[in-house]
Formats: C-alpha cells, structure tokens, sequence
C-alpha cells in the first residue's frame, strides 16, 4: 500500500516513454494513414460501427476541416474571421445546386470528388471578393468585413427563389461517405501543413507577430494574407460540400452565426496556431456537442461559457502554438541538427 | 551614387518631424545621424524604408525612386534596418526569424509551396541551410530553435541584425544599435559593425546618441534638430561645432 504513489509514477513515466517513442517514429504516419483509409472503407460495407457513430464521424471530419482552415486566418495569421459559416454556405449551395440540378442523378457518385471541388473553388472566388476590401489597409476590418459577408450571404439566398429561397434545398443526395470525408480530411491537413511549413506560411506567422517588421524584412503581406484568405476559404467551401451532402437538406438559417461560432470555439479550444490544436478542438467540440444534446437549449449557454474560461485560463488554447511532431516537415523539424552534422561532417574531413 | 535623398519633408498633422533632409550615399560609407530626442531621426529612417510616405522630395537608391514604394519592395531593393525598440518575432524560433527575412528571394510559387512540388524542397533546403549559416556567422546557431524572446537582450540585438542581413541589403540602417549596453559591449559593438560592414560589403547609416561610437566609428556625420540638418561634416568638425553644442546643451548631453 504505501508504495502506490511510487508505482502509479512509475506507471507515468512509462507511459510518458512510450509517447515519445510513438511521436518520434515518423514513419507511424504513413501507415496509420492507410490503416485509417481501409478502416474508413471497410466500417460502413461491414457494419462494423451503428449508424450514428459513423455519422458522428463524419461530422468531426467535417469540423476538423473547418477548424484548420479557419485556424489559418485566426491562429496562424492573428485576425478575426467570423465569416467561416458563410463560405460553407457557398461551398454547400454551388455542390448541391449541381447534385440536384445539374448532374443526372446515376452519375453523381461519380463526380462527387468534383462537386466538392467546385463548392471549394466557388467559395474561394468569393473569398477573394471579401478579401480585397479587407487587407486593403492595415487595421481590423476583417471582422467587421467578415460579419457583413455572413449577413449578405444570406439574404442573397434567402432572395434566390430559384434555390429555394428561405426555404433552402430539400432532397439532397446522401453522398458524403467516411471514405471521402476521411480522405477530404487529410488533403486538407496536408495543404494547410504544406502552406504553414512554407515561405508563405512563415509570412503568415510573421504577419501575426509584428506586420510592420515583416513588410520590413520584405515579406509581401498583402500576397500572403490573400493567400490565407483564399485558402482558408476554399476548404470552409469542401466542408460545406461535404456537409450538405450528409445532412441532406439546406437552408440559409443553417449557416447563420452561431455555426460562426461553433468554428471559432473549435479553433480557440484546440489550439491557435496549431493544426493538431485544429483536430483536437474539432474532435473534442463535436463529441462534448452530442453528449450535451439533451441539455437542449442550455447547451447553448455552456458552449460559449466553455469558451469564456478557456480565454481567461489558456488563452492560446490547449494546443496553441506548439504543434505535433508528426505534422512538421522532416527538414523543417531537424534543420538545424541536419545543418549541425553537415557542419561536423566537413569540419572532420577538412582536418 | 548609392543612395540620394533630395529635400525629403515629412509632416505629422502639423508638425513637421523632417524638413529638407538631403542625403548623398556612397557605397561602403558609414554615416551617422545624430541629434537630441525627437530630432527626426528614426523618421528619417522610415521614411526611407517606406513605412511612411514622405510628403514632400524624392529618394533614390541606384537611381530608382523610393517613394510611393512599399516597405517590402524597398527592401528587396537592398535596404534592410533595425529598430530602435526590438521588434523581433518574439512567438518564433530563432532560425524562423531569419529564414523570413528571404522572402523576396525564394524560387518558388504558392502551388509549389501547397502542394510542395518543384523547386520547394530544394529551396526550403538551401534556405534553412543559408540561415543557419547566417546565424553562425553570429555565433546564434545553438539557439536556431529557441523562441526569439526567450534570448538575452544583447542577443536579440545581435539577432534583429543578423535577420536585416538576411534580406541581402545594399545598404543597413542602424536604429540605435547601443541602446542599454555598458562600455564593454559598445566597445565590442563597435568593431562588430566595422567587421560586418566588410564582411557583407555594406553601407551603413547608424542613429546613435553614443558619442564614443559615433565619434569612433562615423565617417561623416549629419546632426538633426527639430527635423532640420543642423550641421554635417566630419565627426571632428561636428565636435567642435558651436551650434550643435547649443542643441545638445539644451538636454544637458556633452559631446
Ligand atoms: N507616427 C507618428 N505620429 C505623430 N508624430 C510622430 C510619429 N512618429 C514620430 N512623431 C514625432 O516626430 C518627431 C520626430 O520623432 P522621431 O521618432 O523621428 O525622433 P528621434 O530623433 O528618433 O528621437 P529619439 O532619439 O527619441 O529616438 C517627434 O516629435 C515625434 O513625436
Ligand atoms: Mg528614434
């Protein structure tokens, strides 16, 4: 008995090695990628889960979507975006306006992939629109911008009788599978990353920092935050995609603020500045979502109160800033040590 | 000629923070601007640097104009600075700090970088190599990955130049470099500037209030005073010169 607490830290300490032996085998990540693919295939054709918790799935596919590419403009880049929910309603509207209007029926499954992609461009088109005006000048102009958009997304569809006005799209293909929400989950995971980890990424953070240094040190800021912004639009679009294609039938009201700000919540819980900040907010938010859905309408009151103690007690969030090995670039994560052995490796042969 | 600042004039509202600033820049020389508190100076400096648009004069580097230009185009033109409060990217690490400092020169195109196609990989190489290198260079290598804040003072400093050479300027504004050091260190300052002026083949405009390391290292020296040049000259003409004895005496400074 009196050893216990010994034991139990010993217990920890184990733990805690075999962590750090899974976080720095990278080569775990390919395969549990493809494990994760077969898994995505082979849950739904034998049954292996119930309905609802594959649908649970899907939905915390979707939302990590959106929390990484909304962690984009406010983690990453430091500005404040309220306008997620309206790029999903561009990217929902155009992918469902072709599945029920414009793609025969037998031939939807197949051009899904494109459908998705189309939601995702449309939104990034409008993504530009909302981005000129907003990085025009220094300043914060992108939550006012961003607010504005979100209410003139939806009185223009809600005055658009020939997509069914307030009404919305009823009847819309169940399209969106495990499979292709899991795949759609890491081609964004892997752009997103790819961008972070690039010289355009680092203009981002650098933006974040101190915009003024960064033009200084010749970061073209007005490229960048374009950039972002586009990108970071283009995926709230695939989500929509993705979303209106499970849920089936859409409306205007689906998109409003609130939706806003279940994007937001997932951002600053997981982690600002972080993708797997990102996954973990997505993946936290939808569960707590579910298992407070008998709270009803309270559910509404504790979300935000969630929030509200999070900005006081880890602003940053649990993740913020600090990012999972696995999603750092190989030469990224050991430039300096490749550069250190290089060095040795010379300084050896010269002498 | 290098750089050529002609009749720049700089208003705030009304005030009139620089008047009629000329400037003749030759390469490799070090010139110093001098002058009490709210003289003008750092204006001065972002005036050439972009961050403010002079209203009024031109300012060329090679004969190609400068104002009207953004901050990030004149950089990549050759002029790098630091400032006079540090304003590293206190969240990012070390070696992220310089290697953002190559924006202007990296190869590669946004769906390079999305999709990491083409060149992307081989610039991410040679770029974090050419950082590391960079920060040898200032004995800054065994911090590459600690967060920039977290350096000693002296070191962000030494950093806040090492990431201004990373942009491969022509010419290198100096914002107060001795800022909070003690005479040892200016002392070791002083010849870190003349060895990177060398090293890197540069030009160097320095604000300084240090006498010791204006007088000791400025070939020429140009005095301001409510945004007017009150003297210039050689740092010896400078010393013994009644009227900016005057300016300085009004803070109680001594030369
Ligand atoms: N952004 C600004 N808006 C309004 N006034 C400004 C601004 N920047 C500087 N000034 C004013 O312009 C004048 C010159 O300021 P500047 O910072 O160039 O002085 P300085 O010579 O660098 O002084 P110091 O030695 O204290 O650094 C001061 O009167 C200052 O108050
Ligand atoms: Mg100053």
């Amino acid at each position: 008995m009196t050893n216990q607490p010994s034991s139990i830290k010993n217990w920890i300490e184990r733990l805690g090695a075999l962590w750090e032996k899974i976080v720095s085998n990278r080569k775990l990540l390919p395969i549990l990628l493809v494990v994760g693919l077969l898994f995505s295939f082979a849950i739904p054709q034998f049954g292996l889960l119930n309905q609802y918790v594959v649908l649970i799935m899907i939905y915390v596919g979707i939302n990590i979507i959106l929390s990484t590419s909304l962690n984009l403009i406010n983690g990453y880049m430091g500005e404040f975006s309220v306008g997620h929910a309206g790029f999903m309603a561009v990217g929902a509207y155009v992918s469902a306006i072709l599945t029920t209007k414009v793609i025969p029926a037998n031939l939807a499954p197949w051009l899904f992939p494109l459908v998705v992609i189309a939601g995702g461009v449309g939104a990034g088109l409008i993504g530009i629109l909302v981005a000129v005006p907003s990085f025009k000048t220094r300043g914060d102009y992108l939550a006012i911008v961003t607010l504005a958009f979100l209410m003139i997304v939806k009185s223009v569809i809600e005055n658009i009788e020939a997509i069914g006005g307030p009404r919305g799209i009823p009847g819309v293909t169940l399209l969106t599978t495990l499979p292709w929400t899991f795949i759609w989950v890491v081609i964004t995971v892997w752009v997103i990353r790819n961008f972070v980890y690039s010289n355009f990424g680092r203009g981002v953070l650098s933006i974040r920092e101190d915009e003024i240094a960064s033009d200084l040190m010749s970061v073209n800021s007005r490229q960048v935050k374009m950039l972002a912004f586009v990108i970071s639009s283009f995926f709230a679009g695939v989500a929509g995609a993705l979303f209106a294609h499970v849920l089936q039938f859409i409306s205007p009201r689906v998109f409003d603020i609130v939706k806003s700000t279940d994007i937001l919540i997932m951002v600053y819980l997981g982690g600002i500045g972080s993708i797997a900040g990102s996954i973990l907010g997505a993946v936290i938010f939808t569960i707590l979502l579910e298992v407070l859905r008998p709270l009803g309408m309270w559910r509404m009151v504790l979300m935000p109160l969630v929030l509200v103690i999070l900005m006081i007690y880890r602003p940053r969030g649990i993740m913020g800033l600090r990012e999972f090995r696995w999603f750092v670039p190989g030469y990224d994560l050991f430039a300096s040590k490749i550069w250190r052995k290089k060095k040795e490796a010379k300084d050896a042969s010269a002498s | 000629m290098l750089l050529q600042a002609k009749e720049v004039t700089h208003y705030f509202g009304g005030l009139c923070a620089v008047s009629n600033f000329n400037l003749d820049l030759e390469p490799h020389e070090l010139v110093g601007i001098i002058g009490p508190n709210g003289a003008g100076k750092t204006t001065v400096f972002n005036l050439i640097t972009g961050v403010y648009k002079a209203s009024r004069g031109s300012i060329k580097i090679d004969g190609v104009e400068l104002v009207g230009k953004t901050p990030n185009q004149i950089t990549a033109l050759g002029i790098a600075r630091t400032f006079q409060n540090i304003r590293l990217f206190k969240d990012l690490s070390v070696l992220d700090n310089v290697r953002i400092a190559n924006y202007s020169q990296t190869k590669y195109n946004p769906v390079e970088a999305l999709f990491h196609l083409g060149r992307y990989d081989a610039e991410e190489k040679r770029m974090a190599e050419h950082a590391m290198d960079l920060l040898a260079v200032f004995k800054l290598q065994d911090y590459a990955d600690e967060a920039s804040k977290n350096l000693p003072y002296g070191l962000q400093r030494r950093l806040e130049i090492a990431r201004a050479l990373a942009t491969n300027p022509k010419i290198l504004l100096l914002d107060e470099p001795a800022a909070g050091m003690n005479p040892n260190e200016i002392g070791q300052l002083m010849e870190f500037i003349g060895w990177i002026r060398k090293e890197f083949d540069l030009t160097i405009i320095l604000i300084e209030h240090q006498m010791r390391l204006v007088m000791g290292i400025c070939e020429r020296l140009k005095v301001l005073d409510f945004g007017a040049t009150l003297a210039e000259g050689l740092p010896k003409e400078i010393q013994n010169n009644p009227k900016v004895m005057e300016a300085y005496l009004g803070e109680g400074g001594d030369l």
